[in-house]
Protein backbone atom coordinates (compact mmCIF):
# COMPACT_ATOMS: atom_id res chain seq x y z
CA UNK A 1 0.00 0.00 0.00
CA UNK A 2 2.83 2.37 0.84
CA UNK A 3 4.39 1.49 -2.50
CA UNK A 4 1.12 2.29 -4.21
CA UNK A 5 0.67 5.70 -2.58
CA UNK A 6 4.29 6.49 -3.37
CA UNK A 7 3.68 5.60 -7.01
CA UNK A 8 0.57 7.74 -7.05
CA UNK A 9 2.60 10.62 -5.62
CA UNK A 10 5.14 10.17 -8.42
CA UNK A 11 2.33 10.12 -10.95
CA UNK A 12 0.78 13.30 -9.57
CA UNK A 13 4.16 15.04 -9.42
CA UNK A 14 4.78 14.17 -13.07
CA UNK A 15 1.34 15.45 -13.95
CA UNK A 16 1.92 18.63 -11.96
CA UNK A 17 5.19 19.32 -13.74
CA UNK A 18 3.24 19.69 -16.98
CA UNK A 19 1.29 22.67 -15.65
CA UNK A 20 3.89 25.38 -16.51
CA UNK A 21 2.91 27.87 -19.24
CA UNK A 22 3.02 25.70 -22.30
CA UNK A 23 0.93 24.95 -25.34
CA UNK A 24 0.56 21.94 -27.59
CA UNK A 25 1.14 22.58 -31.29
CA UNK A 26 -0.22 19.82 -33.50
CA UNK A 27 1.92 19.97 -36.58
CA UNK A 28 3.06 18.03 -39.56
CA UNK A 29 6.01 15.73 -39.92
CA UNK A 30 7.38 17.92 -42.71
CA UNK A 31 7.94 21.01 -40.53
CA UNK A 32 9.28 18.86 -37.70
CA UNK A 33 11.46 16.33 -39.57
CA UNK A 34 12.98 19.18 -41.57
CA UNK A 35 14.18 20.81 -38.36
CA UNK A 36 12.22 24.05 -38.91
CA UNK A 37 10.35 24.07 -35.61
CA UNK A 38 13.36 22.96 -33.60
CA UNK A 39 15.21 26.02 -34.91
CA UNK A 40 12.54 28.71 -34.61
CA UNK A 41 10.49 27.76 -31.53
CA UNK A 42 13.29 28.31 -28.98
CA UNK A 43 13.39 31.94 -30.18
CA UNK A 44 9.66 32.29 -29.46
CA UNK A 45 10.00 30.60 -26.06
CA UNK A 46 12.87 32.93 -25.15
CA UNK A 47 10.83 35.99 -26.12
CA UNK A 48 7.55 35.02 -24.43
CA UNK A 49 8.33 32.37 -21.83
CA UNK A 50 5.76 30.09 -23.47
CA UNK A 51 6.98 26.55 -24.00
CA UNK A 52 5.71 24.90 -27.19
CA UNK A 53 5.23 21.14 -27.20
CA UNK A 54 5.21 19.89 -30.76
CA UNK A 55 3.24 16.79 -31.75
CA UNK A 56 4.41 15.91 -35.24
CA UNK A 57 1.67 14.11 -37.16
CA UNK A 58 0.34 14.16 -40.68
CA UNK A 59 -2.05 17.02 -41.47
CA UNK A 60 -5.08 14.72 -41.26
CA UNK A 61 -4.09 13.38 -37.86
CA UNK A 62 -3.03 16.81 -36.55
CA UNK A 63 -6.45 18.25 -37.43
CA UNK A 64 -8.13 15.24 -35.79
CA UNK A 65 -6.07 15.77 -32.65
CA UNK A 66 -7.19 19.40 -32.53
CA UNK A 67 -10.80 18.44 -33.26
CA UNK A 68 -10.66 16.20 -30.15
CA UNK A 69 -9.56 19.24 -28.17
CA UNK A 70 -6.09 17.85 -27.58
CA UNK A 71 -4.04 20.63 -29.18
CA UNK A 72 -3.97 24.40 -28.70
CA UNK A 73 -2.91 25.36 -32.20
CA UNK A 74 -2.39 23.60 -35.52
CA UNK A 75 0.23 24.14 -38.21
CA UNK A 76 -0.70 22.18 -41.32
CA UNK A 77 -0.63 22.19 -45.11
CA UNK A 78 -3.71 20.76 -46.80
CA UNK A 79 -6.06 23.48 -48.08
CA UNK A 80 -9.02 21.09 -48.54
CA UNK A 81 -8.75 19.49 -45.10
CA UNK A 82 -8.23 22.92 -43.52
CA UNK A 83 -11.35 24.31 -45.16
CA UNK A 84 -13.34 21.34 -43.85
CA UNK A 85 -11.87 21.81 -40.36
CA UNK A 86 -12.90 25.47 -40.36
CA UNK A 87 -16.33 24.74 -41.85
CA UNK A 88 -16.96 22.26 -39.02
CA UNK A 89 -16.35 25.12 -36.59
CA UNK A 90 -13.12 23.85 -35.01
CA UNK A 91 -10.91 26.60 -36.41
CA UNK A 92 -11.59 30.33 -36.27
CA UNK A 93 -8.60 32.07 -37.77
CA UNK A 94 -6.19 30.84 -40.40
CA UNK A 95 -2.91 32.52 -41.24
CA UNK A 96 -0.56 31.54 -44.02
CA UNK A 97 2.92 31.60 -42.56
CA UNK A 98 5.24 29.93 -45.04
CA UNK A 99 5.49 28.05 -48.28
CA UNK A 100 7.90 25.79 -50.02
CA UNK A 101 7.37 23.35 -52.83
CA UNK A 102 6.89 19.68 -53.50
CA UNK A 103 8.97 17.65 -55.90
CA UNK A 104 9.22 14.12 -57.23
CA UNK A 105 12.39 12.32 -56.23
CA UNK A 106 13.54 8.90 -57.35
CA UNK A 107 16.52 6.76 -58.26
CA UNK A 108 19.31 8.23 -60.40
CA UNK A 109 18.61 5.54 -63.03
CA UNK A 110 15.29 7.35 -63.71
CA UNK A 111 13.15 4.32 -64.67
CA UNK A 112 10.22 6.45 -65.86
CA UNK A 113 12.36 8.83 -67.93
CA UNK A 114 11.07 11.94 -66.20
CA UNK A 115 14.30 13.53 -64.89
CA UNK A 116 14.52 17.25 -65.53
CA UNK A 117 10.88 17.66 -66.58
CA UNK A 118 8.52 20.15 -64.95
CA UNK A 119 5.08 18.71 -65.64
CA UNK A 120 3.49 16.68 -62.84
CA UNK A 121 0.68 15.21 -64.94
CA UNK A 122 3.04 14.03 -67.69
CA UNK A 123 5.40 12.58 -65.09
CA UNK A 124 2.63 10.59 -63.42
CA UNK A 125 1.42 9.29 -66.78
CA UNK A 126 4.99 8.10 -67.53
CA UNK A 127 5.36 6.46 -64.11
CA UNK A 128 2.05 4.70 -64.48
CA UNK A 129 2.62 3.47 -68.04
CA UNK A 130 6.10 2.14 -67.15
CA UNK A 131 4.79 0.61 -63.91
CA UNK A 132 7.78 2.21 -62.17
CA UNK A 133 7.88 1.65 -58.41
CA UNK A 134 6.29 4.56 -56.53
CA UNK A 135 6.00 5.01 -52.77
CA UNK A 136 2.98 6.83 -51.39
CA UNK A 137 2.51 7.99 -47.78
CA UNK A 138 -1.13 6.89 -47.57
CA UNK A 139 -1.53 8.70 -44.23
CA UNK A 140 -3.95 11.58 -45.09
CA UNK A 141 -1.10 14.04 -44.52
CA UNK A 142 -0.92 17.29 -46.47
CA UNK A 143 1.71 15.84 -48.78
CA UNK A 144 -0.36 12.69 -49.28
CA UNK A 145 -3.42 14.79 -50.15
CA UNK A 146 -1.39 16.90 -52.60
CA UNK A 147 -0.06 13.74 -54.29
CA UNK A 148 -3.57 12.26 -54.55
CA UNK A 149 -4.81 15.51 -56.14
CA UNK A 150 -2.11 15.23 -58.81
CA UNK A 151 -3.07 11.64 -59.68
CA UNK A 152 -6.68 12.75 -59.96
CA UNK A 153 -5.65 15.64 -62.20
CA UNK A 154 -3.76 13.14 -64.36
CA UNK A 155 -6.87 10.98 -64.56
CA UNK A 156 -5.07 7.95 -63.19
CA UNK A 157 -6.15 5.80 -60.28
CA UNK A 158 -3.01 4.00 -59.06
CA UNK A 159 -4.59 2.55 -55.90
CA UNK A 160 -4.01 -1.19 -55.67
CA UNK A 161 -1.42 -1.40 -58.48
CA UNK A 162 1.57 -3.48 -57.41
CA UNK A 163 4.06 -0.74 -58.35
CA UNK A 164 2.15 1.81 -56.19
CA UNK A 165 3.27 1.09 -52.65
CA UNK A 166 1.25 2.56 -49.81
CA UNK A 167 3.50 2.59 -46.73
CA UNK A 168 1.12 4.39 -44.35
CA UNK A 169 3.90 6.44 -42.79
CA UNK A 170 5.45 9.86 -42.38
CA UNK A 171 7.59 11.72 -44.95
CA UNK A 172 10.83 10.40 -43.51
CA UNK A 173 9.55 6.84 -43.50
CA UNK A 174 8.42 7.23 -47.12
CA UNK A 175 11.85 8.58 -48.17
CA UNK A 176 13.56 5.70 -46.33
CA UNK A 177 11.27 3.23 -48.11
CA UNK A 178 11.86 4.83 -51.51
CA UNK A 179 15.63 4.80 -50.96
CA UNK A 180 15.49 1.13 -50.03
CA UNK A 181 13.21 0.10 -52.92
CA UNK A 182 14.65 2.38 -55.60
CA UNK A 183 11.22 3.87 -55.97
CA UNK A 184 9.93 7.36 -56.70
CA UNK A 185 8.17 9.44 -54.08
CA UNK A 186 6.46 12.82 -53.78
CA UNK A 187 8.05 14.91 -51.05
CA UNK A 188 8.11 18.42 -49.64
CA UNK A 189 11.41 20.20 -50.20
CA UNK A 190 12.10 20.90 -46.53
CA UNK A 191 12.15 17.25 -45.51
CA UNK A 192 13.99 16.28 -48.70
CA UNK A 193 16.80 18.77 -48.14
CA UNK A 194 17.36 17.77 -44.53
CA UNK A 195 16.94 14.02 -45.12
CA UNK A 196 20.19 12.17 -44.44
CA UNK A 197 19.62 8.75 -46.02
CA UNK A 198 19.13 9.66 -49.72
CA UNK A 199 21.31 6.87 -51.11
CA UNK A 200 20.51 6.78 -54.87
CA UNK A 201 17.60 9.23 -54.70
CA UNK A 202 17.82 12.48 -56.66
CA UNK A 203 15.35 15.24 -57.51
CA UNK A 204 13.52 14.30 -60.72
CA UNK A 205 10.56 16.62 -61.36
CA UNK A 206 10.43 20.16 -59.96
CA UNK A 207 8.79 23.46 -60.79
CA UNK A 208 5.22 22.52 -61.74
CA UNK A 209 2.88 25.36 -60.75
CA UNK A 210 0.81 22.94 -58.68
CA UNK A 211 3.84 22.07 -56.54
CA UNK A 212 3.38 25.10 -54.27
CA UNK A 213 3.00 23.90 -50.70
CA UNK A 214 1.44 26.39 -48.27
CA UNK A 215 1.63 26.09 -44.52
CA UNK A 216 -1.11 27.61 -42.40
CA UNK A 217 -1.48 28.10 -38.70
CA UNK A 218 -5.06 27.83 -37.45
CA UNK A 219 -6.37 29.07 -34.11
CA UNK A 220 -9.08 27.01 -32.46
CA UNK A 221 -12.64 27.88 -31.59
CA UNK A 222 -12.86 28.51 -27.82
CA UNK A 223 -16.60 27.86 -27.84
CA UNK A 224 -16.16 24.32 -29.15
CA UNK A 225 -12.93 23.72 -27.23
CA UNK A 226 -13.13 25.54 -23.88
CA UNK A 227 -10.02 23.80 -22.52
CA UNK A 228 -7.78 25.15 -25.27
CA UNK A 229 -5.16 27.70 -24.18
CA UNK A 230 -6.41 30.41 -26.52
CA UNK A 231 -4.24 33.30 -25.39
CA UNK A 232 -0.73 31.76 -25.61
CA UNK A 233 -1.80 29.97 -28.81
CA UNK A 234 -2.80 33.33 -30.34
CA UNK A 235 0.61 34.73 -29.33
CA UNK A 236 2.40 31.93 -31.16
CA UNK A 237 0.20 32.30 -34.25
CA UNK A 238 0.85 36.04 -34.33
CA UNK A 239 4.57 35.56 -33.74
CA UNK A 240 4.83 33.05 -36.59
CA UNK A 241 3.00 35.43 -38.94
CA UNK A 242 4.71 38.54 -37.56
CA UNK A 243 8.07 40.04 -38.52
CA UNK A 244 10.13 38.17 -35.90
CA UNK A 245 8.75 34.73 -36.73
CA UNK A 246 8.90 35.39 -40.46
CA UNK A 247 12.56 36.40 -40.20
CA UNK A 248 13.36 33.20 -38.27
CA UNK A 249 11.47 31.02 -40.78
CA UNK A 250 13.37 32.59 -43.67
CA UNK A 251 16.69 32.04 -41.95
CA UNK A 252 16.40 28.26 -41.68
CA UNK A 253 18.57 26.67 -44.33
CA UNK A 254 20.09 23.30 -45.09
CA UNK A 255 23.23 22.99 -47.20
CA UNK A 256 22.87 26.65 -48.25
CA UNK A 257 19.27 26.18 -49.44
CA UNK A 258 16.38 27.91 -47.75
CA UNK A 259 13.90 25.30 -46.43
CA UNK A 260 10.79 27.50 -46.13
CA UNK A 261 9.83 30.84 -47.57
CA UNK A 262 8.10 33.23 -45.17
CA UNK A 263 4.72 34.37 -46.40
CA UNK A 264 2.33 36.09 -44.01
CA UNK A 265 0.42 38.14 -46.51
CA UNK A 266 -2.89 36.41 -46.28
CA UNK A 267 -5.16 36.24 -43.27
CA UNK A 268 -8.31 34.30 -43.91
CA UNK A 269 -11.34 34.83 -41.65
CA UNK A 270 -14.22 32.46 -42.28
CA UNK A 271 -17.28 34.26 -43.63
CA UNK A 272 -15.42 37.22 -45.15
CA UNK B 1 9.78 7.01 -16.30
CA UNK B 2 9.92 3.28 -17.01
CA UNK B 3 10.93 2.81 -13.36
CA UNK B 4 7.89 4.69 -12.09
CA UNK B 5 5.65 2.67 -14.38
CA UNK B 6 7.25 -0.58 -13.22
CA UNK B 7 6.74 0.44 -9.58
CA UNK B 8 3.04 1.06 -10.16
CA UNK B 9 2.70 -2.12 -12.21
CA UNK B 10 4.50 -4.12 -9.51
CA UNK B 11 2.23 -2.81 -6.75
CA UNK B 12 -0.91 -3.53 -8.75
CA UNK B 13 0.36 -6.79 -10.23
CA UNK B 14 1.57 -8.32 -6.96
CA UNK B 15 -1.58 -7.26 -5.10
CA UNK B 16 -3.80 -8.75 -7.79
CA UNK B 17 -1.69 -11.92 -7.96
CA UNK B 18 -1.98 -12.37 -4.18
CA UNK B 19 -5.73 -12.10 -4.26
CA UNK B 20 -6.00 -14.45 -7.24
CA UNK B 21 -3.73 -17.03 -5.63
CA UNK B 22 -5.01 -17.02 -2.06
CA UNK B 23 -8.68 -16.10 -2.16
CA UNK B 24 -11.24 -18.24 -3.92
CA UNK B 25 -14.24 -16.47 -5.39
CA UNK B 26 -16.62 -17.34 -8.22
CA UNK B 27 -14.98 -15.54 -11.15
CA UNK B 28 -11.43 -16.39 -10.13
CA UNK B 29 -10.54 -18.81 -12.91
CA UNK B 30 -12.02 -16.44 -15.48
CA UNK B 31 -9.82 -13.64 -14.14
CA UNK B 32 -6.73 -15.85 -14.19
CA UNK B 33 -7.37 -16.69 -17.83
CA UNK B 34 -7.97 -13.00 -18.55
CA UNK B 35 -4.70 -11.92 -16.94
CA UNK B 36 -2.77 -14.52 -18.89
CA UNK B 37 -4.46 -13.40 -22.08
CA UNK B 38 -3.40 -9.83 -21.32
CA UNK B 39 0.26 -10.97 -21.41
CA UNK B 40 0.10 -10.65 -25.16
CA UNK B 41 -1.71 -7.33 -25.08
CA UNK B 42 -0.71 -5.35 -28.20
CA UNK B 43 0.81 -2.05 -27.03
CA UNK B 44 -0.91 -0.07 -29.79
CA UNK B 45 -4.28 -1.19 -28.45
CA UNK B 46 -3.39 0.02 -24.95
CA UNK B 47 -2.09 3.22 -26.54
CA UNK B 48 -5.34 3.73 -28.41
CA UNK B 49 -7.49 2.99 -25.35
CA UNK B 50 -5.50 5.41 -23.17
CA UNK B 51 -5.56 7.97 -25.95
CA UNK B 52 -9.36 7.78 -26.15
CA UNK B 53 -9.69 7.85 -22.35
CA UNK B 54 -7.34 10.79 -21.83
CA UNK B 55 -8.35 12.84 -24.87
CA UNK B 56 -10.20 16.04 -24.05
CA UNK B 57 -13.20 14.54 -25.79
CA UNK B 58 -12.85 11.37 -23.69
CA UNK B 59 -14.08 10.57 -20.16
CA UNK B 60 -10.79 11.43 -18.43
CA UNK B 61 -10.01 14.51 -20.52
CA UNK B 62 -10.48 16.83 -17.52
CA UNK B 63 -7.30 15.36 -16.00
CA UNK B 64 -5.37 17.13 -18.77
CA UNK B 65 -2.91 14.24 -18.95
CA UNK B 66 -2.74 13.48 -22.69
CA UNK B 67 0.71 14.15 -24.19
CA UNK B 68 2.27 14.20 -20.71
CA UNK B 69 4.83 11.90 -19.09
CA UNK B 70 2.13 10.79 -16.65
CA UNK B 71 0.06 9.43 -19.56
CA UNK B 72 3.07 7.45 -20.76
CA UNK B 73 3.64 6.06 -17.27
CA UNK B 74 -0.01 5.02 -17.04
CA UNK B 75 0.10 3.23 -20.40
CA UNK B 76 3.39 1.51 -19.57
CA UNK B 77 2.04 0.42 -16.19
CA UNK B 78 -1.06 -1.00 -17.86
CA UNK B 79 1.17 -3.05 -20.15
CA UNK B 80 3.53 -4.27 -17.44
CA UNK B 81 0.99 -5.04 -14.70
CA UNK B 82 -0.50 -8.17 -16.36
CA UNK B 83 3.00 -9.56 -16.95
CA UNK B 84 3.98 -9.11 -13.32
CA UNK B 85 0.60 -10.34 -12.12
CA UNK B 86 0.64 -13.51 -14.23
CA UNK B 87 4.22 -14.46 -13.34
CA UNK B 88 3.80 -13.78 -9.61
CA UNK B 89 0.45 -15.56 -9.56
CA UNK B 90 1.96 -18.69 -11.02
CA UNK B 91 4.58 -19.07 -8.31
CA UNK B 92 2.30 -17.93 -5.47
CA UNK B 93 -0.35 -20.43 -6.49
CA UNK B 94 2.18 -23.24 -6.43
CA UNK B 95 3.52 -22.34 -2.98
CA UNK B 96 0.02 -21.82 -1.60
CA UNK B 97 -0.96 -25.31 -2.73
CA UNK B 98 2.16 -26.70 -1.06
CA UNK B 99 2.49 -24.60 2.07
CA UNK B 100 -1.04 -23.29 2.51
CA UNK B 101 -2.39 -26.27 4.51
CA UNK B 102 0.52 -26.38 7.04
CA UNK B 103 0.37 -22.61 7.46
CA UNK B 104 -3.36 -22.79 8.09
CA UNK B 105 -2.82 -25.59 10.63
CA UNK B 106 -0.35 -23.35 12.44
CA UNK B 107 -3.19 -20.87 12.72
CA UNK B 108 -2.06 -18.32 10.13
CA UNK B 109 -4.81 -16.42 8.37
CA UNK B 110 -4.47 -15.80 4.64
CA UNK B 111 -3.34 -12.25 5.39
CA UNK B 112 -0.65 -13.51 7.78
CA UNK B 113 0.45 -16.21 5.37
CA UNK B 114 0.89 -13.78 2.47
CA UNK B 115 4.18 -12.14 3.61
CA UNK B 116 5.66 -15.60 4.20
CA UNK B 117 4.64 -16.74 0.73
CA UNK B 118 5.89 -13.53 -0.90
CA UNK B 119 9.18 -13.95 0.93
CA UNK B 120 9.52 -17.51 -0.33
CA UNK B 121 8.91 -16.34 -3.89
CA UNK B 122 11.14 -13.27 -3.87
CA UNK B 123 13.27 -14.54 -6.75
CA UNK B 124 10.25 -15.17 -8.91
CA UNK B 125 8.87 -11.76 -7.97
CA UNK B 126 12.17 -10.07 -8.83
CA UNK B 127 12.16 -11.84 -12.21
CA UNK B 128 8.56 -10.76 -12.81
CA UNK B 129 9.38 -7.13 -11.99
CA UNK B 130 12.39 -7.25 -14.33
CA UNK B 131 10.18 -8.66 -17.09
CA UNK B 132 7.71 -5.81 -16.49
CA UNK B 133 10.51 -3.27 -16.56
CA UNK B 134 11.76 -4.73 -19.83
CA UNK B 135 8.30 -4.25 -21.32
CA UNK B 136 8.17 -0.62 -20.16
CA UNK B 137 11.66 0.13 -21.43
CA UNK B 138 11.17 -1.33 -24.88
CA UNK B 139 7.67 0.08 -25.39
CA UNK B 140 7.24 2.42 -28.34
CA UNK B 141 3.76 2.13 -29.86
CA UNK B 142 1.71 3.11 -26.83
CA UNK B 143 4.02 5.85 -25.54
CA UNK B 144 4.17 7.40 -29.00
CA UNK B 145 0.38 7.64 -29.08
CA UNK B 146 -0.27 8.98 -25.58
CA UNK B 147 2.99 10.90 -25.14
CA UNK B 148 3.18 12.52 -28.58
CA UNK B 149 7.00 12.26 -28.77
CA UNK B 150 7.43 15.90 -27.66
CA UNK B 151 11.10 16.95 -27.59
CA UNK B 152 12.46 17.25 -24.04
CA UNK B 153 9.10 16.30 -22.59
CA UNK B 154 7.67 12.98 -23.71
CA UNK B 155 10.46 11.83 -26.00
CA UNK B 156 11.84 8.52 -24.77
CA UNK B 157 14.78 6.53 -26.04
CA UNK B 158 12.49 4.35 -28.14
CA UNK B 159 10.58 7.23 -29.70
CA UNK B 160 13.91 8.99 -30.42
CA UNK B 161 14.97 5.94 -32.39
CA UNK B 162 11.76 6.19 -34.43
CA UNK B 163 12.27 9.91 -35.04
CA UNK B 164 15.95 9.66 -35.99
CA UNK B 165 15.16 6.81 -38.37
CA UNK B 166 12.43 8.87 -40.02
CA UNK B 167 14.89 11.74 -40.45
CA UNK B 168 17.28 9.38 -42.20
CA UNK B 169 19.85 9.68 -39.38
CA UNK B 170 20.38 5.95 -39.26
CA UNK B 171 23.70 6.14 -37.39
CA UNK B 172 22.18 8.23 -34.60
CA UNK B 173 19.19 5.90 -34.46
CA UNK B 174 21.44 2.86 -34.18
CA UNK B 175 23.53 4.54 -31.49
CA UNK B 176 20.41 5.32 -29.44
CA UNK B 177 19.27 1.74 -29.98
CA UNK B 178 22.56 0.48 -28.58
CA UNK B 179 22.16 2.73 -25.53
CA UNK B 180 18.69 1.23 -25.03
CA UNK B 181 20.05 -2.30 -25.27
CA UNK B 182 22.83 -1.33 -22.85
CA UNK B 183 20.35 -0.05 -20.27
CA UNK B 184 18.28 -3.19 -20.64
CA UNK B 185 21.30 -5.47 -20.22
CA UNK B 186 22.57 -3.47 -17.24
CA UNK B 187 19.21 -3.70 -15.48
CA UNK B 188 18.92 -7.45 -16.03
CA UNK B 189 22.51 -8.01 -14.92
CA UNK B 190 21.88 -5.84 -11.86
CA UNK B 191 18.76 -7.81 -11.07
CA UNK B 192 20.56 -11.12 -11.36
CA UNK B 193 23.49 -9.90 -9.27
CA UNK B 194 21.06 -8.66 -6.64
CA UNK B 195 19.23 -11.98 -6.71
CA UNK B 196 22.44 -13.93 -6.24
CA UNK B 197 23.77 -11.71 -3.48
CA UNK B 198 20.85 -11.06 -1.21
CA UNK B 199 17.69 -12.85 -2.15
Amino acid sequence: MRKLSLSLAVLLALGGAAQAESIVLASTTSVDNSGLLAKILPVFTKATGIEVKVIAQGTGQALATAAHGDADLVLVHDPDAEAKFIAEGHGILKREIAWNDFLFVGPKSDPAGIAGTHDAVAALAAISSKHAAFVTRGDTSGTDAAEKRLWKKAGINPAGADWYRDIGGGMGAALNAAAAMNAMVFTDRGTWLSFQNKRDLVALVEGDASFINRYDVIQLNPVLHPNVKIEPARKLAEWLAGPDGQREIGAVAQGGEQLFHPDADKVYVPGT
Amino acid sequence: MSAAATLIAAALGIAAASVLALVSFPARSVLVVAVNALLGLPPVVIGLVFYLLLSHSGPLGWLDLLFSPAAMVAAQAALAAPIICALVHRSLERSWAEFGPPLRILGASRLRALPVLLGMNRRAIATAILAGFGRCLSEVGAVLMVGGNIAGHTRSLTTSVVLQTSMGNLETALLLGLVLVGVSVAVSAGGIALGGARL
